[in-house]
């Protein structure tokens, strides 16, 4: 099989990376590039737990090609802290206990901080709609729905 | 030793807040390794093939194609395990039949439901892996199945098993049966009881089966070298009881194998047994190289632990003033494959939160056609409690009573005596009927087609086999090494909090981690809600006994009698009224010198915890119904539970609310569909829909603690008693809403409207 | 001799007994002598069942004592999700 050639930034850097046709993003990112933060709970695009953004758009992985990330900019949960700072959105899981297992965490994150660049101010209506297409099956959604809201606020700087 | 440590009540400094948790940050970055996150050098990817039929014998299995294919580097079918006695054996203290495990691990004689492991190969890659499957030839000869619990038990049903005889049956039954064991409780008379009721209602209730759903599949990696030693990482909710059944199934001795438990992604029963592992390591026996297996998500759904689809029939009589004097069930529960649903202790719960003089309870539990049932969170019970408490619903609005003053007139008490077996000791369940009444969300006025339901739940909480070790570091931190898997709900944090009241210091001078299953003696699974009563009380025990040697080491270092030193806000000092006066050492100033005056100082506790406390909890739900479609709309959720003590009271929250929205995903939402094939039509997440956040309200989580008498924080365990409840509430909200009680679940707009259209049907007819 | 209840279950292998008295010292002479009195039972019955001595409840406690006035109940031991 031949594999593809590909250039992409993720987190910032430049990558390059093989990959065969019908590798996933979800396999590159995490079997060729070693990011396993990103999970994969279905495969099919239910679950959210492989979300990512690529060039800023909210996607599940596991419904993009390997070969799709050609020249495109990729944030993935690896990128979200700036050092030794944790991005609101993650200290806000943290202190609210808005995870449990946390294997929907990554997801949930990258998600909700998509949400709070499209809308900074939200609802609590607008953060579970905003957020149904991720599956959490440890917390019931309270306490991320609360940590989101919390995040907002303190993003808005209210 | 049996252990139990009488509680104390006393003042706290760290039990009862809110730290952050220790593996919080690797979560929130990524960081956190889970199953399908471990590698080795050279491993092999493994995939499973499995039966796409129901019931199916196989003449044979030809695997040369596939093992011809390059890159193929073994292959394993029913041949390379061996035959287990049809026997009980203990391993790690699950009693299984190993008869049964060896054949849901990997198919024998018959395929039994659709998705049955019958080979597995390894391959250099997952591509060819996959093409090797689907060069395997199974020759099957198609048998006819049965899915539905009261159609397997007919006599005319197919049997899945030749040899299974009904047990505890007498006369010994002269033919085989689906029906793999009779249970049955009675107090009383439970005839004379009906007989003094002013008031008999009887119903009958069905509900599906439904996944536990963890968003994580199983993942493991094993290792196998050629001295016979085998390396495992797998995500479980026991290592050491993945070891013994591991050891059981290939034959190899305990200490041979060594399990590392991952990060886990949800278990909540589901992984509480071997699926993969077996599987994984005889692949790297064979191939001489490491081999990884991740299971897909139509492969968790169509062949790891779901619960039981059931058929329960209820019938309960009382007063005309509200008090319960008779009740009877009958609970027929779908196995799965292999005997062993969760029928007995729902059997045991049916009834327990109440005082009911006669009681009688008989229940089957039986084999049919669909993967082997696993526990799944207070396994059993909210399927039974559906019934009793919609039964309970009925009697009370028949006389006109509050459901919440209903329940209090009839609740189980210490010292009520239950129909199973012992008395009640010290539990909460008025506490929280109490709790619930009080909330305001109880009198929130509600508006057209909104109605409000109330149910309870019982559980029975466990103790069991649990080891830590607990190691002072040279600079007064403490390692906390625990055998009890953190299932996700915050065990490490809550046990490493428990270590550092004991001794004095802040929480975050202790962290805690996973043993691996040679580091420490063997523990049960993190089940029963067993992690913070039995792991806490181990911890306890270790801290102890970590105590004890620091004072004695304090003594000689200070050249005083043991007896007149103290252990108080994590120092070594004079003890009140001693006549011997020192200068106090903390636990750090010990740690600097303990090398040097006699070696370093660890703490150990090997317990079997006893004295579980058991858990009540009382829920209200408001829910709207549209009555164009049939969708239930959960407005208000309201959980007061006992908890005994919460030791980090968010978590305890998180164990509420979780618990609460997969009871909300059963009752509403959640279903396998089954087509005549026998194969199960929606092993996806898009088919089988789980709750997501817009499908549910907040939860408000009221804690209730009653002290546990038997544990030395008060501690009961939450994380099961909070799925109770929720089907049984939700069926009482929406016939306060539509007055209609529906009694087969789950409640999915097209079975609620098509009751609203029945009902109206008859209303006209 | 310590009073033993059997919980419903064990009836059918019992004759219907429920109720027994014993000379026993701990748990494990309990199921000893129970496999002895009640030749029905299976062979795995102990296995399954968990103790109640005098209201406290133990799994899997063989050495746990039982005194000559302790009341024992058995019923079936629980596991969990
Ligand atoms: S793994 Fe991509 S949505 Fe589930
Ligand atoms: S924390 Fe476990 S799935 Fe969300």
């Amino acid at each position: 099989m031949t594999r593809h050639h590909v250039s992409a930034t993720v987190n910032g850097d430049a990558v390059e990376f093989l990959c065969e046709t019908q590798q996933t993003l979800l396999d590159v990112l995490r079997n060729e590039l070693r990011l396993t933060g990103t999970k994969e709970g279905c495969a099919t695009g239910d679950c959210g737990a492989c979300s990512v953004t690529v060039d800023g758009r909210l996607v599940c992985s596991c419904l993009m090609l390997g070969v799709e990330a050609e020249g495109k900019s990729i944030r993935t949960i690896e990128g979200m802290a700036q050092g030794e700072n944790l991005h609101v959105l993650q200290r806000k899981f943290l202190e609210h206990a808005a995870l449990q297992c946390g294997v929907c965490t990554p997801g949930f994150l990258m998600s909700a901080r998509s949400l709070l660049e499209n809308n900074p101010n939200p609802t609590e209506s607008e953060v579970r709609y905003g957020l149904a297409g991720n599956l959490c099956r440890c917390t019931g959604y309270h306490k991320i729905v609360e940590a989101v809201l919390d995040a907002a606020r303190e993003m808005r700087g209210a | 030793m049996s252990t139990t440590i009488k509680y104390e009540p006393r003042e706290l400094k760290v039990v009862g807040t809110r730290p952050i948790r220790h593996d919080g940050v690797d979560k929130v970055t990524g960081r956190a390794r889970y199953g399908a996150d471990f590698d080795l050098p050279g491993q092999l990817i493994g995939k499973v093939l499995r039966s796409p039929h129901a019931h199916a014998r196989i003449r044979s299995i030809d695997v040369s194609a596939a093992l011809a294919l390059p890159g193929v580097k073994a292959v394993v079918t029913r041949d390379d395990f061996a035959e287990m006695p049809e026997e009980y054996a203990a391993a790690g203290e699950i009693v299984v039949n190993f008869y049964d495990v060896t054949r849901n691990v990997m198919a024998r004689e018959k395929a039994l439901y659709d998705g049955h492991a019958v080979a597995a190969v390894a391959a250099t890659s997952e591509a060819i892996a996959k093409q090797a499957l689907k060069l395997i030839k199974v020759d099957y000869e198609v048998l006819p199945h049965v899915i539905d619990v009261l159609e397997a038990m007919k006599p005319d049903a197919p049997v899945l098993h030749e040899h299974q005889y009904t047990q505890l049956v007498t006369p010994k039954p002269d033919k085989p049966s689906n029906v793999a064991k009779r249970l049955e409780f009675k107090r009383g008379d439970v005839e004379a009881g009906f007989r003094q009721a002013d008031l008999v209602v009887e119903r009958e209730f069905n509900t599906k089966p439904v996944h536990q759903g963890y968003i994580e599949p199983q993942a493991c990696l094993a290792s196998y070298s050629e001295d016979g030693q085998a390396d495992l990482w797998t995500s479980t909710q026991g290592h050491f009881v993945f070891r013994a059944q591991c050891a059981k199934l290939l034959q190899m001795e305990v200490s041979k194998i060594r399990v590392m438990p991952t990060e886990i992604g949800g278990g909540f029963g589901g992984k509480n047994t071997v699926y993969c592992e077996p599987v994984a390591i005889a692949l790297s026996r064979k191939a001489h190289r490491p081999v990884k297996i991740v299971m897909t998500r139509d492969e968790v759904f169509r062949a790891t632990g779901p619960t039981s689809g059931a058929n329960v029939r209820v019938k309960m009589g009382c007063t005309r003033d509200g008090r319960i004097i008779a009740a009877e069930a009958v609970l027929n529960y779908q196995a799965g494959a292999f005997a062993g649903s969760s029928v007995s202790p729902a059997s045991m719960s049916a009834f327990t939160r109440y005082d009911v003089d006669h009681v009688h309870v008989v229940a089957h539990d039986v084999t049919v056609n669909r993967p082997k049932v696993a526990a799944y969170r207070a396994p059993g019970a909210p399927i039974v409690a559906f019934g009793v408490e919609s039964v309970i619903d009925e009697m009370a609005k028949k006389l006109g009573i509050d459901p919440i003053d209903f329940r209090l007139k009839n609740a189980a008490r210490e010292g009520t005596q239950s129909y199973y077996g012992p008395k009640l000791g010290s539990i909460g369940f008025i506490e929280t009927l109490q709790a619930a009444k009080a909330h305001p969300n109880y009198r929130v006025p509600l508006g057209p087609n909104q109605g409000r339901g109330v149910a309870t739940g019982f559980w029975f909480n466990a103790g069991n086999e649990t080891s830590c070790a607990l190691n002072i570091n040279e600079d007064g931190t403490v390692s906390l090494v625990l055998g009890v898997v953190d299932v996700a709900g915050g065990l490490r944090t809550a046990l490493a909090m428990i270590v550092a009241e004991e001794l004095g210091i802040d929480v975050d001078k202790v962290r805690p981690s996973h043993s691996d299953t040679t580091e420490l003696g063997f523990n049960f699974v993190t089940a029963g809600s067993r992690g913070t009563f039995a792991g806490g009380m181990a911890c306890v025990v270790a801290a102890r006994d970590a105590i004890e040697k620091l004072r004695q080491r304090a003594a000689k270092i200070r050249e005083v009698p043991v007896d007149a030193v103290e252990w108080k806000d994590g120092r070594a000092q004079p003890i009140q009224g001693s006549a011997h006066r020192f200068a106090p050492m903390t636990l750090a100033e010990i740690a600097k010198v303990a090398g040097k005056t006699g070696g370093t100082i660890a703490g150990h506790a090997e317990i079997n915890a006893q004295g579980a406390g058991p858990g009540f909890a009382t829920q209200i739900v408001d829910v709207e119904v549209d009555r164009e479609t049939g969708l239930v709309k959960v407005l208000r959720y309201t959980i007061a539970q006992d908890v005994g003590k919460a030791i980090h009271p968010a978590y305890v929250e998180g164990q509420l609310q979780g618990g609460v929205v997969q009871g909300i995903g059963w009752a509403l939402n959640e279903e396998y569909v089954y087509g005549k094939d026998g194969r199960l039509q929606n092993p996806g997440f898009l088919d089988y829909r789980v709750p997501v956040a817009s499908d549910v309200p907040f939860v408000d989580a009221v804690i209730v603690e009653v002290p546990n008498p038997n544990h030395p924080y008060g501690v009961r365990g939450c994380g099961e008693v909070s799925i109770i409840a929720p089907m049984a509430a939700i069926a009482n909200a929406v016939e306060s809403a539509i007055g209609i009680r529906i009694c087969e679940q789950p409640l999915s707009p097209p079975r609620v409207l098509a009751a609203i259209e029945e009902a109206a049907a008859t209303r006209k007819a | 001799m310590a009073r033993i209840v059997l919980s419903g279950n064990l009836a059918a292998v019992t004759g219907g007994e429920t109720e027994i008295a014993l000379e026993v010292g701990n748990v494990r002479q309990l199921f000893q002598a129970l496999a002895e009195h009640y030749p029905g039972l299976p062979e795995n019955f102990a296995e399954d069942l968990a103790v109640a001595i005098d209201g406290e409840i133990y799994q899997d406690a063989l050495l746990e004592p039982i005194r000559n006035d302790s009341e024992v109940i058995l019923f079936p031991k629980i596991a969990g999700g």
